[in-house]
């Protein structure tokens, strides 16, 4: 068991009346890898975690956490995941050492143990200057990190966090993603989010889900390259339109160009390269040799929203990545 | 049981901290109040040959804080944790649905029972001021408070099965109370018919809570009248764990 992947899910199906919420996903995640569930509100991915954390049945397929199937042996997968609900529910009425003292006697830790264990999760989540304040009357980023602490409080090999950010500030937000970058070094995670940079900065693979199903499975560096999103160069030139449209025409590296009026005499031009070259030089010294002014020059880096908004609007065709 | 212990633990506090414990022992008090003086005024005129428990319990107070009270404790049992989201953090621990089924039971039959604890102080009372030891008889104050734990504990296996099919507090309680009703209305229905009469009058003379009541009063304890409570709500905790487990049938 200790060699099999954390994660293994095959062909898993979730079928409500009259709606298909996962439609036949097939995914992998190791021992160790931090991962995102990336998608629109409504693409499966709440409905995936909560299979996994054995709340809900699947209509169809098999999925096994740690070796355990999911449905025959519910028991041994909730003792080896920590879960965090969509919405964070707490008992609003308990302190936060009490909660967490409760959470942690309720997964099996015993009088000392989750006393230890409480202690630890509260220094490492932030709260110890709050443990005694009562959850309800919190902030939602502490609620938050209560939550975090509660799927953490016993030790568990898999954590699962349902949206962990949404509805914090930026601060908050960031704090949370500190964390989550600190457990991803000792436990493997699967967070799901439909905020793009969150997945980008916190996790080193993504599984991007629409509508029930995976569009796209791998890393965040490796996707880029595969859709080739990557060095569209944008220029702000003040030169002859006519000029500005044919001087791109004769030149290999460029693969699509297009010349936009800005303001003035200034034209806004993008170019993309054919096989993600630079084109920052050649452009310099295209404006050069023909003695035209220059006032933006920049390269843009595609982020992982780029690829999302084009794999959701390319559904149906070949997909990278499958 | 660690974990059952945990979780009555956090059923019985969540009763005191929020205010339904509260409202529903200031109830339970203010009709204990009026039984109270009810029964004095009774004492005090013609004497009386039934025991005082019997006085105290088979009353009609007694039935309408137990038909008032049990939806008031039980509703929040499953109801609560489904409509504030607590049940999937609570479903997703290790935990087994028995075990949670017999701590939600548990925790309503604890404070169930501690709510009846004030009257016996009202006991005391008056063996205090009646000075004859042989008001009280210790065995049928026993007996009494036995019967009360038996037939509450049937009223919150029903009251947890009824607040385990539904996410709304209210509707929790509105079943709960068509249950408990439903089976008070059967025993007042016995008591109209004879036993002899037909193989009817013998059914509901068995399930008649009414009469069940006045025995326990009066310091009896019939095992059949065990039996049904133990069964009935066996049953009750039985359909309750099906919905629970029912989350997850394909």
């Amino acid at each position: 068991m200790i060699d099999s992947p954390m994660i293994e899910v095959h062909d898993l199906t979730k079928r409500y009346p009259g709606r298909t919420a996962v439609d036949g996903i097939t995914f992998t995640v190791g021992r160790g890898e931090v991962v995102g569930f990336l998608g629109p509100n409504g693409a499966g991915k709440s409905t995936t975690m909560r299979i996994l954390a054995c709340f809900l049945p699947a209509t169809g397929g098999t999925a096994r956490v740690a070796g355990f199937d999911v449905y025959r042996e519910p028991d041994e997968v909730r003792r080896r995941i920590g879960y965090m609900p969509e919405s964070n529910p707490l008992h609003l009425d308990m302190r936060v050492r009490e909660y967490l003292k409760f959470r942690a006697r309720l997964k099996g830790l015993g009088w000392q143990r989750s006393r230890d264990r409480v202690d630890i999760v509260l220094q490492q989540c932030g709260l110890t200057e709050v443990h005694r304040r009562i959850t309800g009357q919190l902030s939602k980023g502490y609620r938050q990190r209560v939550g975090l602490a509660d799927a953490l409080v016993h030790e568990p090999d898999l954590i699962m966090l349902d949206e962990p950010t949404i509805g914090l500030d930026p601060h908050q937000i960031r704090a949370v993603r500190a964390l989550i970058k600190e457990l991803g070094k000792t436990t493997t995670i699967l967070i799901s989010t439909h905020i793009l940079p969150e997945v980008e900065m916190t996790c080193s693979r993504v599984l991007i889900l629409n509508q029930g199903r995976i569009l796209a499975a791998d890393t965040t560096e490796n996707l880029k390259r595969k859709l080739s999103l990557d060095g569209q160069v944008i220029a702000e030139i003040a030169a002859p339109h006519e000029a500005l449209r044919e001087c791109w025409r004769d030149l290999p590296e460029i693969e699509r160009w297009d010349v936009a009026p800005a303001d003035g005499e200034w034209f806004r031009v993008a170019l993309t390269p054919r096989n993600g070259a630079d084109l920052r030089p050649l452009v310099f010294a295209i404006v050069r040799d023909n003695e035209w002014s220059l006032r933006e020059l920049t390269r843009s880096r595609h982020s992982l929203e780029d690829i999302f908004i084009h794999l959701t609007r390319q559904q149906g065709k070949d997909l990278p990545g499958q | 049981m660690n974990v059952i212990l945990a979780l009555i633990r956090r059923e019985l506090g969540g009763y005191f901290k929020s205010l339904i414990g509260y409202v529903v022992i200031a109830a339970v008090l203010f009709l204990f109040g009026f039984s109270f003086v009810d029964m004095l005024g009774k004492l005090n005129g013609i004497p009386q040959d039934a025991p005082v428990t019997e006085q105290f319990y088979a009353t009609v107070y007694f039935w309408v804080i137990l038909l008032i009270t049990a939806p008031m404790i039980t509703m929040r049992a499953f109801a609560l944790e489904k409509s504030t989201g607590t049940y999937e953090s609570l479903m997703t621990a290790p935990v087994g649905d028995w075990q949670v089924v017999l701590a939600k039971f548990g925790g309503t039959l604890a404070f169930f029972a501690l709510v009846w604890l004030p009257l016996l102080g009202c006991l005391f009372i008056i063996r205090h001021f009646t000075g004859d030891p042989a008001t009280l008889d210790p065995r049928v104050t026993a007996g009494t408070f036995f019967g009360i734990l038996l037939i509450g504990s049937l009223y919150m296996a029903m009251g947890c099965f009824a607040s385990s099919l539904t996410r709304s507090q209210i509707i929790a309680a509105i079943f709960s109370f068509l249950l408990g009703v439903g089976l008070f209305v059967l025993s007042l229905r016995s008591a109209a018919l004879s036993p002899s009469e037909s193989g009817w009058g013998a059914v509901l003379d068995y399930t008649s809570v009414m009469r069940h009541l006045f025995d326990f009063s009066r310091g009896i304890i019939d095992t059949r009248q065990v039996v049904f409570y133990l069964t009935g709500t066996a049953f009750f905790l039985y359909l309750t764990q099906r919905v629970v487990e029912s989350r997850r049938w394909k």
